[in-house]
């Protein structure tokens, strides 16, 4: 078979791929072609099979049924080795990168250079250094890579299937957890890879970048591959619609807020961040019940401490937080669940779930020890059994049973995992930070609607996104935040894409 | 106005060092001035205090080694002291019946890599808990030996100090660095090597790799499992020979139990070390140092004081140094965790 375009072999391609967990067909005879130089968006809902397939093409599963062809060549992939040998390089959704490891030793990592049987960090770090002038990909090989920031950590990947000479570039939601620049920078590096013959697969769950970059666009819904498309013969609303299999609503619609007494307040906080830097300074600002106050700013800005100061995960410096008029303790989860606040965290895996646990007890893991879970020292496992069918039929968790570890799920449903349990109690307050990253267009659309919804029962809420158009459909009013201060507070109605990504930027003041 | 992303300046090399070896430093300096001081004022019993100190360290450098190879590619062994003490058995029994030193040395080496391969199979394979597959072995050791022991058994002579020729002539040092037997030598070579190959050799990068994100490892095509059997197994025959030279160089017989403790002790040693072979080293001599002191106080016996309190001072010494002035050590990010590949 060949190409439309080029009349070239396909780069790669991936017939009858079926591969099957306990309980899941995760693919279901998929059938995937990616041209030569191409960008190729792979798209579909959380947990449809897309990190499977992609995992399966490199190696690190083996299919139960199915072939991958190379050039045209049926290629035999057993593990990573394999891949790389036949210039497969994939840059993972959680990355795959040693902390404690510098850049060089991460890129060299399983082909090192040696000078006898002596590492050869030099020669390495030269050959980064060329990679990185020749791709324009900005990389320090001496840096120790948990000491950067998530954008630079991506380029370091990609750096590292290129020192690998990868021809097939894999990248699995690369964008999930990067700024609107830092996206930018991305594609002006993927264009400049598909320049010089590397074909890319791009994952993504945001259909405006797939729209901007994708070549051609593969659908996949519940394992299977629904369909192939190209930017011009679709748009959002038309992906929206082929990924969940039905009409998704883009917008939020919500009629206009009525702000009653004030819920939280927040008077002068200041907090450090674990390296003792005052990340948070001087913040004051209140929600009311029945409304959604927005916090935009990009990432790194002091949110991440606001945020856990506020949900008693992290003791401020100075300042003080009131609930309903009287002031919280610092530092006392406990104190602040049982008065009603509920948090979406951030890291949904490190600070929302217990990843071994049963999707059961993670969802009474902040009311275990209460009535009907409870009873005296024990345990009752039938009232926990009943409200964890009744929340995943609710919020529609796709998941084997109640009794699958948290650890299986896909991220988007690990997200409606914690909104179930989080919206379930009687709430006064939510703080929901970044609480659609890397979830698909449904599953943005339900959550936005439970907030909605939430906010309509006269609960104050909180909303902390680095995503614009999150802050714009859904809060009533928004403060940003610049270097830990917030540096502006206007509403919704005055705010502006442009006006508001002046202000993250710190300038425009 | 700053951008908006912070770089943390890199600690300077000096400090990085320090941050690692600290330890191994003050402790090798502290020797040096104090045996210095003392060497002016009595040169025979610091002479002979400094090459017990040597010797004494011998074993719990060479089991802190066994434990930084394993717990570096992510398997947590607290079966040293088992693994140890049977090699000292087996070591012994050669020798005894066979009558040749090398090859009892060779015994015990094999016999704590057959221990590491039974742990590396505990720990990997089966993805039994580490601490469970740890207590197995030194169950098994301190049984096998307990009832195999026979009273009164003894060994045509135990390894001898080799005399590093001239060098063996020089005051002080040369009696306490040049003039050792052979297993002693040996683990100043295997402390020097290991820090080579853990920090400068593509085995060690991968080891290091599998002990700190083994899924990482996997995905650039290092296979986990071999690595962590591997390092085990090289643990096992650390463990090995410190269990040869209880035996063939130290005592020149087996006693049961004769290990007492040394295999936890190594195990805090490297803990002390950071998971350093330098550090762990570092660490070890002071203990030893305090194994010599007590034994040399114990001797004077002219203080009135039971010679048990004496005989605690190592042991104490390490509570005191695990609880109060380790820091910040950070062990390998996945140590103790089984590895599953899909
Ligand atoms: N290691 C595993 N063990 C068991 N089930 C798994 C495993 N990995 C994935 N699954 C299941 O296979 C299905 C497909 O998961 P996959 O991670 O491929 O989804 P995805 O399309 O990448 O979703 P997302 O957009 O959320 O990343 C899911 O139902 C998931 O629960
Ligand atoms: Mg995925």
């Amino acid at each position: 078979m060949s190409g439309p375009l080029t009349g070239e072999p396909l780069a790669l391609e991936a017939r009858n791929i079926t591969k099957r967990f306990p309980g899941v067909l995760a693919n279901d005879s998929v059938d995937f072609a990616l041209e030569k130089g191409e960008i190729h968006a792979l798209l579909g809902e959380n947990g449809a099979g897309k990190s499977t397939l992609m995992n399966v093409i490199y190696g690190l599963y083996s299919p139960d049924e199915g072939q991958i062809c190379v050039d045209g060549k049926e290629v035999a992939i057993r593990d990573p080795n394999d891949a790389i040998a036949h210039g497969i390089g994939m840059v993972h959704q959680h990355f795959m990168l040693v902390p404690v490891f510098t850049v060089a030793e991460n890129i060299v990592l399983g082909s090192e250079i040696t000078r006898g049987p002596t590492l050869d960090m030099r020669q390495a770090e030269r050959q980064i250094r060329r990679l990185s002038e020749e791709f324009g990909l900005q990389v320090d090989p001496q840096a120790v890579v948990e000491d950067l920031a998530v954008g630079e950590q991506q380029r370091v990947e990609i750096v590292k299937a290129l020192y690998r000479d990868a021809r097939i570039l894999v990248l699995d939601e690369p964008t999930a957890v990067l700024t609107p620049q830092e996206a930018d920078d991305l594609f002006r590096i993927m264009r400049q890879l598909t320049d010089r013959g590397v074909s890319i697969i791009f994952i993504t769950h945001k259909l405006k970048e797939v729209l901007a970059v994708a070549d051609h666009i593969t659908v996949m819904r519940r394992g299977r591959v629904v369909g192939t498309t190209t930017p011009e013969e679709t748009d959002e609303q038309g992906l929206a619609s082929m990924m969940v299999g039905r009409d998704v609503v883009l917008e939020v619609d919500k009629s206009p807020a009525q702000p009653q007494q004030i819920v939280l307040e927040v008077q002068n906080l200041s907090v450090q961040d674990e390296r003792g830097v005052v990340a948070v300074r001087d913040v004051s600002f209140e929600v009311r019940a029945g409304e959604i106050l927005g916090i935009a700013g990009v990432q790194g800005n002091g949110q991440t401490e606001l945020v856990e100061a506020l949900t008693g995960l992290r003791a401020p410096q100075s300042g003080r937080i009131l609930l309903d008029g009287r002031e919280v303790p610092f530092h006392n989860p406990r104190y602040l669940i049982e008065h009603g606040v509920a948090h979406i965290p951030e890291d949904r895996q490190k600070h929302g779930l217990v990843l071994p646990y049963s999707i059961a007890d993670n969802l009474v893991l902040s009311t275990y020890y209460r009535e009907p879970f409870s009873r005296g020292v024990q345990r009752r496992q039938r009232p926990i059994n009943a409200r964890a069918g009744a929340l995943i039929e609710e919020f529609d968790v796709r998941a084997p049973g109640a009794f699958t570890p948290a650890g299986n799920l896909s991220g988007g449903n690990q997200q409606k995992v914690i909104v179930a349990r989080e919206l379930s109690r009687r709430l006064r307050l939510l703080v929901a930070n970044q609480p659609t990253r890397g979830l698909d267009v449904g599953s943005i659309e339900f959550i936005h609607r439970r907030m909605v919804q939430v906010r309509d029962e006269q609960i104050a809420v909180l909303l902390v996104s680095a995503e614009l158009d999150e802050i714009l459909s859904l809060a009533d009013r928004i403060v940003v935040m610049y270097h830990g201060r917030i540096v502006a507070t206007l509403a919704t109605a005055q705010a502006t894409r442009d006006k508001l990504g002046l202000l993250m930027a710190g300038s425009g003041l | 106005m700053e951008g908006t992303i912070v770089h943390t300046p890199r600690p300077s090399s000096i400090s990085r060092f320090l941050r690692n070896y600290g330890v191994a430093v003050a402790v090798v300096l502290l020797i040096l001035i104090g045996s210095g001081i003392s060497y002016s004022i009595t040169p025979l019993r610091t002479t002979a205090v400094l090459a017990a100190t040597l010797r004494a360290s011998t074993p719990l450098a060479l089991g802190a080694l066994c434990g930084l190879y394993g717990e570096r590619s992510g398997v947590i062994n607290i079966g040293i002291e088992g693994q140890m003490l049977l090699s000292a058995f087996t070591a012994f029994l050669i020798n005894a019946y066979v009558g040749n030193l090398l090859l009892g040395v060779l015994v015990g080496v094999l016999t704590g890599a057959v221990m590491g391969l039974f742990l590396a199979f505990m720990s990997v394979t089966l993805r039994m808990d580490q601490i469970i597959g740890g207590t197995v072995l030194n169950i098994l050791a301190f049984g096998l030996t307990g009832y195999f022991y026979q009273q009164g058994l003894t060994t045509p002579g135990k390894l001898q100090p080799i005399p590093l020729g001239p060098l063996a002539d020089l005051p002080l040092v040369g009696q306490v660095l040049f003039n050792n037997p052979p297993i002693t030598y040996l683990t100043l070579l295997l402390v020097a090597l290991s820090q080579y190959v853990l920090f400068f050799t593509r085995w060690g990068l991968r080891t290091r790799a599998v002990g700190e994100h083994p899924r990482a490892a996997d995905t650039v095509g290092i296979n986990v499992y071999f690595m962590r059997y591997a390092n085990v197994i090289i643990g096992g025959c650390l463990a090995g020979l410190a269990g040869a030279y209880l035996t063939l160089e130290q005592v020149g017989s087996f006693e049961r139990m004769m290990t007492n403790g040394r295999g936890f002790l190594a195990l805090a040693m490297m803990i002390f070390g950071k998971w350093n072979p330098l550090g762990a080293w570092g660490a070890s001599l002071l203990i030893g140092f305090t194994y010599a002191f007590q034994t040399r106080l114990q001797f004077m016996g002219t203080i009135e004081i039971p010679p048990q309190f004496f005989g605690m001072l190592p042991y104490l010494l390490t509570i005191i140094v695990l609880a109060g002035f380790v820091g910040r050590a950070r062990p390998p990010a996945a140590d103790g965790v089984p590895y599953e590949k899909e």
